[in-house]
């Protein structure tokens, strides 16, 4: 076998989507608003007709933030009919923010995530745990989805998205089939490092070298991963009710383990939790131009 | 709002924490000339008020940054920062 016969899995590379809202035909004469969010990983476009969500896009960031922001917005628009030039008012966010050259207005991701959480998962939220490919936030907002209060860890790849991607590389399992593996055992085993994840890889390493399954390992690291973002939670306090956003929303591994250690339910939702904040940005972009048109009157 | 700006890391927690809601209300902007090491500014936020905060780019530095503020020995009650803000508003979580 040479190298070239080789297939190069990439473990660590998630799905990209796009999405159009079903009972939405005809947007023609609607007023169209957009959030881009640009992470350090991950960049969502998300469109808004009249206020509602019409549709929305989520994929890599590549190595130059501008053309992720028009990828990712041409492929929300993919279908609908409509161009960068039908959109009334546009908000960035996100740490490339200032990076969408076709943006109106750039807002904070902190009070983008507070924004669109409150609008999927409604006024009773109170308590947001952003989990993003390299920061983690804990967030606090009032009914309308205003921040009280928030706290950021970017330093360490711990208890972000960096974190999990280097795990599944280093164990071949996908970075999608993490979450469901992590329970396929017969006891919770403890967990691994949670202060940082080189030290995590390297007990994770000792482990199934000592004859421990992939999914054993998978999950003490979910556990310390869980850990780890659950102090962010206390430390910035914990109120209800509580909702996830972010990739590792969707890693059930994850979110299972953060419930049982703070004793709370995470709200759920159809929606990809990984869009807050792109939808956030485009709610607020929506009242921009429509406290802007009403003023005019 | 409650500002928390820095970090954790393996060797733990350092965060400087803020309400934010205090600096319309502010003039004299102590924290600005209080710290020798000048991490504090005035920024725009989302709703285009005034506040505090600490610069982008010392927030992951902010244990070793303020360690000269915080001698092992007689240490002050209320930090420089701290001291400078009339209404209280800012607070080291170490």
């Amino acid at each position: 076998m040479t190298m070239s016969n080789v297939e190069k899995v990439e473990y660590w590379r998630w799905g990209e989507s796009n999405w159009k809202n079903p009972n939405i035909s005809d947007c023609s004469g609607s007023l169209i608003t957009a959030g881009v969010d640009i992470g350090s990983t991950s960049t969502q476009a998300v469109i808004l007709a009249d206020g509602e969500l019409y549709a929305y896009s989520s994929i890599r960031t590549g190595s130059n933030s501008p053309n992720s922001a028009i990828d990712a917005m041409k492929w929300a628009m993919d279908g609908t009919g409509l161009s960068l030039e039908d959109l009334r008012y546009t908000v960035g966010t996100g740490y490339g923010r200032v990076n969408v050259p076709f943006a109106d207005k750039s807002v904070t991701e902190i009070s983008c995530h507070a924004r669109g959480a409150n609008m999927i998962y409604g006024p009773s939220l109170r308590t947001i745990l952003d989990m993003g490919g390299q920061d983690c936030k804990a967030i606090h907002c009032n009914e309308v989805g205003r921040v009280t209060s928030f706290m950021m860890n970017d330093k360490c790849a711990a208890g972000t998205g960096r974190g999990m991607e280097v795990i599944a590389n280093l164990l071949s399992v996908h970075v999608e089939d993490i979450g469901k593996m992590s329970f396929m055992i017969d006891e919770e085993p403890p967990p691994v490092s949670s202060v940082c994840v080189i030290f995590a890889k390297t007990e994770a390493t000792n482990l199934m070298r000592a004859g421990w399954s992939k999914e054993k390992v998978l999950a003490a690291y979910c556990h310390a991963m869980a850990l780890r973002v659950a102090r962010l939670l206390e430390r910035n306090g914990m109120e209800e009710d509580f909702a996830i956003t972010g990739g590792i929303a969707k890693n059930i591994g994850v979110v299972r383990r953060i419930e049982r250690i703070l004793g709370v339910r995470a709200l759920e939702t159809e929606m990809d939790q990984q869009i807050a904040g792109a939808l956030g940005a485009a709610t607020i972009a929506n009242e921009k131009i429509t406290n802007w048109w009403r003023r005019k009157k | 709002m409650i500002a928390n700006y820095g970090f954790e890391d393996g060797s733990g927690s350092y965060y400087i924490a803020i309400d934010t809601d205090n600096c319309t209300d502010c003039k004299e902007r102590g924290c600005l000339e209080s710290c020798q090491n000048k991490v504090f500014e005035m920024v725009l936020n989302d709703w285009d008020d005034e506040v505090a905060i600490i610069k982008e780019d010392y927030c992951n530095q902010l244990k070793s940054i303020c360690a000269g503020c915080k001698p092992l020995i007689d240490r002050p009650e209320l930090l420089p920062c701290e001291k400078a803000c009339s209404f209280r508003s800012i607070v080291h979580t170490w």
